[in-house]
């Protein structure tokens, strides 16, 4: 891989807010034309990270690539080619949207006939044509998002950075946004994206890390990540009792690792079907039982931790 | 998917199209402004120097040698472009840095912190140039101006929004939270308009007063003023008049050139 095919290299990636450090010496290398994610809970620092990769916020430490330029000495001109949406809209709520993304326009210097082109154009790519003329103010709060989405198009980025895009969506505008960033992709746009829904992550996203308190802790492809952390399937039980601890020692000889959740216990297994049948024989009566693929929620919550750590 | 995208080409400078945002918003939400613009100053002069003027010239004849309405329409034009520079410089940007971030979002463009800043200050300007030539007018159509270094009023008066502007940005952007604004503008805002020689003359107040009262950089914007107006002063006073504002307006840039990247960037 050559180093133009390098879209962000970061290296020993290090950033402190005053006394405290928010991001731990990560390295990050983002391809060209890929879609790659960053996962973590509240609090990870993915915020901080994205901010740097946006050449706006200056790193602490290490070293950074952006476009294959260095943003200490080439913030402008990284900044002409990245569309960011960042994780709260920073929209002018006292305006219209059509005027938001004319003021947007101008920032990148197009020609005005081109801006209003522009205009018109993305916010039928957002669906939001009929509030071109409301004032941003009295938008929903998804219309907003969908609103900074499309200010973050208006300059037609070879990099795309998104903070967290759909929090706030309805389903409709969701899939919707998927939809409009798949095509995004298929026209060579590199995307960078955070999200704390998983399903999203699983689609979207060609390669992704897993940050927790500021480091990385895994990297990979969605699926290579669940085959390394995770079984390829994953057994959920119900019990009529309330107290599932006591049952746990009767069951981890049937799976290779055994989760006791409040509402329900969790067996990882290879073959899900087996192990059922093997519980019934040893005379487990589960409430009910349920066989389900491993997904990237297993992955994240197991390297995590299920706790609400702040 | 990248064509025309990077390169610039209609080939404005980074900071005029933030000037050009702040003109927007402008424009586009305060409607109202721009009539009371030149209502204001004719209301004013007609009720203070023509109505009180009248009970002055009964009781104490001229104000330093000039007719009440000659001595208040420039000190009018002064706290105007102060108010201005004011006006422009606190809550609109604490609004911007922390509230609604569009500045943030200003800095996810090509522009830098400091194309910011100078597109801000240079729409102040702008905006006390252009209600300097309105009040210019207004005052000339009441009589008031005896000179032809009248002309330099509007840029007396884009000094003067300058001088309070450029200072106030930098420090707005050091702020937390709006307690500072208020706090500023009832003892600080409030006491310059009131106490600056702008309604009577510094000789109204006793010797050992008239110090502090030269202290306020509003009572230098109403004494260049009045020289424009009248057309008379001393050469070595009004250059004073004329450093003390231009050295708040180049501290100020610099200040907020530092304040407003450690905001945005950090
Ligand atoms: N400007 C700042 N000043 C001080 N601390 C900050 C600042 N920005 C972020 N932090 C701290 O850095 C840590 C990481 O924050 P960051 O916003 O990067 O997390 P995140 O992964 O995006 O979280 P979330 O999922 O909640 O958006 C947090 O502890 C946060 O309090
Ligand atoms: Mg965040």
């Amino acid at each position: 891989m050559s180093v133009e095919d390098l879209v962000v290299e970061a290296r020993g990636l290090v950033k402190r807010f005053g006394a405290f450090e928010a991001v731990h010496g990560i390295d990050v290398e983002v391809r060209r034309g890929e879609s790659f994610g960053f996962l973590g809970p509240n609090g990870a620092g993915k915020t901080s990270t994205m901010r740097m990769i946006s050449a706006v916020s200056t790193p602490s430490q290490g070293t950074l690539r952006i476009l294959g330029l260095d943003p200490a000495t080439h913030g402008p001109t990284i900044r002409a080619r990245l569309g960011v949406v960042p994780q709260e809209d920073t929209l002018e709520l006292e305006l219209s949207v059509r005027v938001n993304l004319e003021i947007y326009g101008r920032y990148f210097d197009l020609p005005w006939s081109e801006v209003k082109e522009r205009t018109r154009e993305l916010l039928e790519f957002v669906q939001l044509s009929e509030r071109a003329n409301s004032k941003v103010d009295d938008l929903s709060g998804g219309m907003k998002r969908r609103l900074t989405i499309a200010r973050a198009l208006i300059n037609r980025p070879e990099l795309l950075i998104l903070d967290e895009p759909t929090t706030g969506l309805d389903p409709q505008a969701r899939h919707l946004l998927w939809d409009r960033l798949y095509r995004l992709k298929r026209e060579g746009v590199t995307l960078i994206i955070t999200t704390h829904y998983m399903d999203e992550a699983e689609q979207l996203c060609d390669r992704l890390v897993v940050m927790d308190q500021g480091s990385i802790v895994a990297q990979g492809a969605p699926s290579e990540l669940i085959e390394q952390h995770s079984t390829r399937e994953v057994v959920e039980l119900r019990f009529a009792q309330d107290e599932h601890e006591p049952l746990r020692a009767s069951l981890e000889g049937f799976a290779s690792r055994v989760e006791v959740l409040p509402d329900r216990i969790l067996l990882y297994v290879n073959d899900g079907d087996e192990v059922v049948g093997q519980l019934g024989r040893a005379g487990v009566n589960p409430a009910s039982t349920l066989v389900r693929r491993s997904s990237l929620e297993d992955v994240f919550l197991r390297l995590t931790g299920r706790t609400l750590v702040e | 998917m990248s064509d025309v995208t990077a390169h610039p080409s209609a080939g404005w400078a980074r900071w005029q199209r933030s000037w050009w945002y702040h003109a927007v918003l402008y424009a586009r939400t305060w409607r109202g402004s721009v009539i009371s613009t030149a209502v204001f100053p004719l209301l004013f002069l007609a009720a203070m120097g023509v109505g009180v003027g009248h009970l002055v010239s009964q009781h104490a004849g001229r104000v330093q040698g000039l007719s009440y309405l000659d001595f208040i329409a420039p000190g009018l034009l002064a706290t105007t472009a102060m108010q201005i520079g004011e006006g422009e410089s606190t809550w609109s940007v604490l609004g911007a840095v922390k509230w609604q971030r569009t500045y943030h979002a200003a800095i996810s463009t090509p522009l830098e912190p400091e194309d910011v800043l100078l597109g801000k200050l240079s729409w102040v300007g702008t905006r006390a140039l252009a209600t300097g030539v309105i009040y210019t007018v207004i005052i000339g159509l009441f009589g008031a101006l005896h000179s032809w270094w009248a002309l330099s009023l509007p840029l007396v008066a884009t000094l003067i929004a300058l001088a309070f502007a450029a200072p106030l940005v930098a420090w707005t952007c050091t702020l937390e939270n709006e307690g500072a604004l208020i706090t500023f503008y009832r003892f600080a805002i409030v006491p310059m308009f009131l106490f600056s020689a702008t309604f009577y003359p510094v000789s109204a107040y006793p010797g050992y007063l008239r110090p502090l009262v030269q202290l306020a950089p509003l009572y230098h914007g109403v004494a260049l003023a009045r020289a424009g107006a009248d057309g008379h002063g001393s050469l070595g006073a009004l250059s004073a008049h004329v450093a003390v504002l231009g050295v708040m307006a180049v501290a100020g840039l610099l200040w907020g050139r530092h304040t407003l990247r450690r905001r945005l960037v950090n």
